[in-house]
């Protein structure tokens, strides 16, 4: 399980996003990257979970993608970066999926927008069709 | 991770080791429904201190056994939520609806006892 997480660049890494137990491996290894940036406390669980509805989202929607774990600095101020990525179905309306509680999968709906809330950064970019990147961060305070 | 289900009385103690992925909540939801009628039990407290992550699935998944439950007559009891985890959950925007929680499995099973005398006929 843990294997499959493979360094990629330098400070980066790539967990493959296709079975069930690789979203535990993927919030399990942010939870490490985040420590090794020096954030604590409760960022590691908000981060970790982040992590976990956007992996989950992979799985349910398109089937397997990848996250990558980065971390980041900038100004002298230190963070991580997860980059969800998938090439499914793409999302037809973002503005909708953005809503708490709107939901065409199994989930409560909270998955998109409730990563939102949890990072200090995030951004969604879709082609319907292409697939979804989601790019999400959190600095350290 | 298959979560071990102990019998005690009338009440199902799970004490969730480590971290569960989606199959292994959906297992433990499914063992616990067929154990409350194996056993005929009254309460389940479901122990949650291992879980450093506590996301939507896991929280529906959660909710949901204890609404199977109580239809199975059983009362369930969430213990052990850790306080990092009850912080991200309120900013993700879960509940747990009606579903009894307690700080640890000492008060849960308090909890269960009291909820079950108020059950009872006359009580």
């Amino acid at each position: 399980m843990v294997d499959e997480a493979r360094e990629g660049l330098e400070g980066e890494l790539l967990v493959p996003i296709e079975r069930d137990p690789d979203v535990v491996t993927a919030r399990q290894k942010g939870r490490e990257m985040a420590v090794e940036a020096g954030l604590s406390g409760s960022d590691l669980t908000l981060i970790a979970t982040a992590i976990s509805e956007v992996a989950r989202n992979i799985l349910v929607y398109a089937g397997h993608g990848e996250i990558i774990l980065r971390q980041l600095e900038r100004n002298g101020r230190r963070g991580v970066c997860v980059i969800a990525r998938d090439e499914g179905p793409g999302i037809q309306d973002i503005p909708l999926a953005m809503q708490d509680g709107y939901s065409t999968g199994r989930s409560l709906g909270l998955g998109l927008p409730g990563a939102k809330r949890l990072m200090d950064d995030f951004e969604i970019v879709s082609e319907v069709g292409k697939g979804v990147t989601v790019t999400m961060m959190k600095w350290r305070r | 991770m298959v979560v071990p289900i102990l019998k005690q009385s009338d009440v199902l103690i799970a004490s969730i080791q480590a971290a569960l992925t989606d199959a292994d909540l959906l297992q433990l939801r499914d063992d616990l429904l067929a154990k409350v009628g194996q056993y005929r039990s009254r309460g389940v407290v479901i122990d949650v201190t291992a879980l450093d992550v506590m996301d939507s699935f896991a929280t529906r998944t959660l909710r949901s056994i204890a609404e199977a439950a109580r239809l199975r007559g059983a009362r369930t009891v969430i213990v052990g939520i850790q306080p990092e985890v009850a912080i991200t959950m309120v900013q993700l925007g879960l509940v747990l609806g009606a579903v009894s929680t307690a700080l640890d499995l000492e008060e849960g099973l308090e909890l269960l006892g009291a909820l079950n005398r108020k059950d009872a006929p006359g009580g």
